[in-house]
């Protein structure tokens, strides 16, 4: 039978594998969580009792029918489900994988990717210390650990992952001392336009939730460092719009400007990159259903940045165009539908991406002595010195300045980076290029690398 | 080595799910107790403030992603191997450390 690899069980590897063991075919599904779900439906591990309308909200029930769903095709063996499974490469018409025993070499015809994403951040002076954290973590902390990440927590970036987090905590009894929105009034309003049109339901929801945010929030905020000692955070400094400073006590901080999507296995796979201006960041070339080239597709957040449901609909689109590609029968009505449905997601996605845009002005003016690498401490001026010598290109400037060459793999500094160098040269970061993705794209104990787990056939 | 002291309070604050059974581990040298279901990060981050030093500057760290993509969180378990705290769960007994250890088991 033809062996299709899926990478993640989030909404969108969850329906990929769905329409895919629907025509008959068991897929290998790959993911790194311990429970599938991705990162938006994550299930705290067994023997937790919150109900899932405390965990997902208005949500819970597309969380469940994704988990009931993905739970149904393991219970039934329709599918070969890796949880705890990193890829590290692929190779060959392989993919390395890392798994708690070892290293397992899982051979495919077809891959499907559907990694997801991880917050897109910029460096705010002070980000390096204990207790400053991505919004994403806050959320997977309080959804999958009932935890708050500290006792007074100030929540400061951009996008509907800042409001909503921001109201999961005040509901589940956090302290949030303040909401700190980078975007200003005017592009909200003028993006907001665009959003009702799009999704009217979805973006009155988070009216509502913004609302009850009170004056917690701001908007156009300009974020000029974290206060600390040792022990971490003791208060954020910002700008208002008018240009007001003040001084935030916290002990804790989360950030995060929407999401960077996660595509280190789509470059390793041969994807080509476009620029895209509306994310400020670089996203696998497809077609309309995720295809990259014949036995390569892409779904979800890591090809196109339109959240859950959207990936829900990537997830399916993606697998039918795998079946054509295969010879299966495949649904025209249904393939056009969810490109409709897709299309008016992606509506909805450039004018969110437009009312919290990315914060260009800041980055680029980041103090010399502020660290943008937080993997090594490598501050702003490190990498601005540099380029006399390594000139503007990213994977050259890398290289010297070792910006987007630690542990993260470049995942939290690489867009940032760019802009300083973008800054520096006078030049937009689309000219900077992007950093080649190099495997393994997670690391790798050594021990586990060299204990080969079984072989499959 | 810098040492979490017996007075430091924990960065985290529990919301929800606290009856679980609880669970005994060490940290350097303190003995703590976690929650069974608790991450790694979230067992030592319930009792202290971060979880090791910076490798390239002198603040702590304590995690930063909590979803396996910034190797912010390695920790050293004493019979050598390492493990990221955010995606490990505690287990009764673990014998964890916030540095590599000073000498390393020899065959």
């Amino acid at each position: 039978m033809t062996r299709v690899l899926i990478v993640g069980a989030g909404p969108a590897g969850i329906r990929a594998a769905e329409t895919l063991v629907a025509a008959g075919l068991c897929p290998v599904v790959v993911d790194e969580g311990a429970r599938a779900g991705g990162q938006i439906y994550r299930r705290p591990p067994e023997g937790f009792l919150r109900p899932p309308r405390t965990l997902y909200g208005s949500e819970a029930g597309k969380a469940m029918n994704l988990h009931e769903t993905f739970d149904a095709l393991v219970r039934d063996r329709q599918i070969d489900y890796h949880p705890r499974c990193s890829v590290l490469g692929l190779q060959d018409g392989s993919a390395q994988v890392l798994s708690p025993d070892g290293v397992l070499s899982l051979p495919y015809d077809c891959l499907l990717l559907a990694p997801g994403a991880t917050d897109r951040l910029a460096p705010v002076p002070g980000w390096q210390m204990a207790g400053v954290y991505t919004l994403g973590a806050a959320q997977i902390a309080l959804k999958s650990q009932g935890v708050a990440l500290g006792r007074r927590i100030v929540l400061a970036g951009s996008g509907p992952l800042l409001t909503l987090v921001a109201s999961q905590l005040i509901g589940a009894g956090a302290t949030v001392a303040a909401v700190l929105d980078t975007a200003p009034w005017r592009a909200q309003v003028r993006g907001g336009i665009g959003m009702t049109l799009a999704r009217p339901g979805v973006t009155l929801r988070g009216l509502r939730l913004r609302a009850g945010l009170g004056r917690r929030y701001s908007a156009g905020v300009n974020l000029t460092g974290i206060e600390g000692d040792g022990n971490g955070p003791a208060a954020i400094t910002w700008r208002d719009a008018g240009g007001r400073h003040h001084r935030t006590a916290c002990d804790t901080v989360a950030l995060g400007w929407h999401l960077r999507a996660e595509t280190a296995l789509a470059d390793l796979a041969g994807a080509e990159f476009a620029w895209s201006d509306t994310w400020a960041q670089w996203l696998p070339r497809t077609d309309m259903a995720g295809r990259v080239q014949d036995g390569l597709y892409l779904a979800g957040d890591g090809m196109h940045l339109l959240g859950a449901d959207g990936a829900e609909i990537a997830g399916r689109l993606a697998a039918r165009a795998c079946l054509a590609d295969l010879g299966h029968p495949v649904d025209a009505a249904e393939q056009d539908g969810d490109i409709r449905r897709m299309r008016r997601m992606a509506r909805f996605a450039k004018a969110v991406a437009s009312a919290f845009p990315w914060p260009a002005e800041m980055v680029r003016a980041v103090p010399d002595d502020a660290v943008l690498c937080r993997c090594e401490g490598i501050t702003a001026g490190e990498l601005r010195r540099s380029l006399s010598l390594s000139g503007t290109e990213a994977n050259r400037a890398k290289s010297l300045s070792r910006v987007g060459m630690g542990r993260c793999q470049g995942r939290y500094c690489q867009i940032a980076g760019a802009e300083v160098m973008a800054a520096q040269a006078g030049c937009d970061p689309a000219s900077v290029g992007r950093l080649r993705s190099q495997p393994p794209v997670r690391p790798a104990p050594l021990g586990l690398l060299a204990t080969r787990a079984d072989s499959r056939e | 080595m810098s040492q979490a002291g017996p007075t430091e309070t924990g960065r985290l604050q529990r919301l929800a799910e606290a009856d679980r059974p609880v669970l005994a581990f060490t940290f350097g040298e303190r003995t703590l107790f976690g929650l069974q279901g608790d991450t790694v990060l979230t067992a030592i981050l319930a009792s202290a403030s971060s979880l090791r030093d910076a490798e390239f500057g002198p603040e702590r760290r304590a995690g930063f992603c909590l979803m396996g993509a910034c190797q912010d969180c390695w920790l050293w378990q004493e019979n050598g191997p390492r493990l990221r705290a955010c995606s490990t769960l505690l287990q009764e007994g673990m014998r964890l450390h916030p540095a590599p250890p000073d000498r390393w088991p020899g065959p």
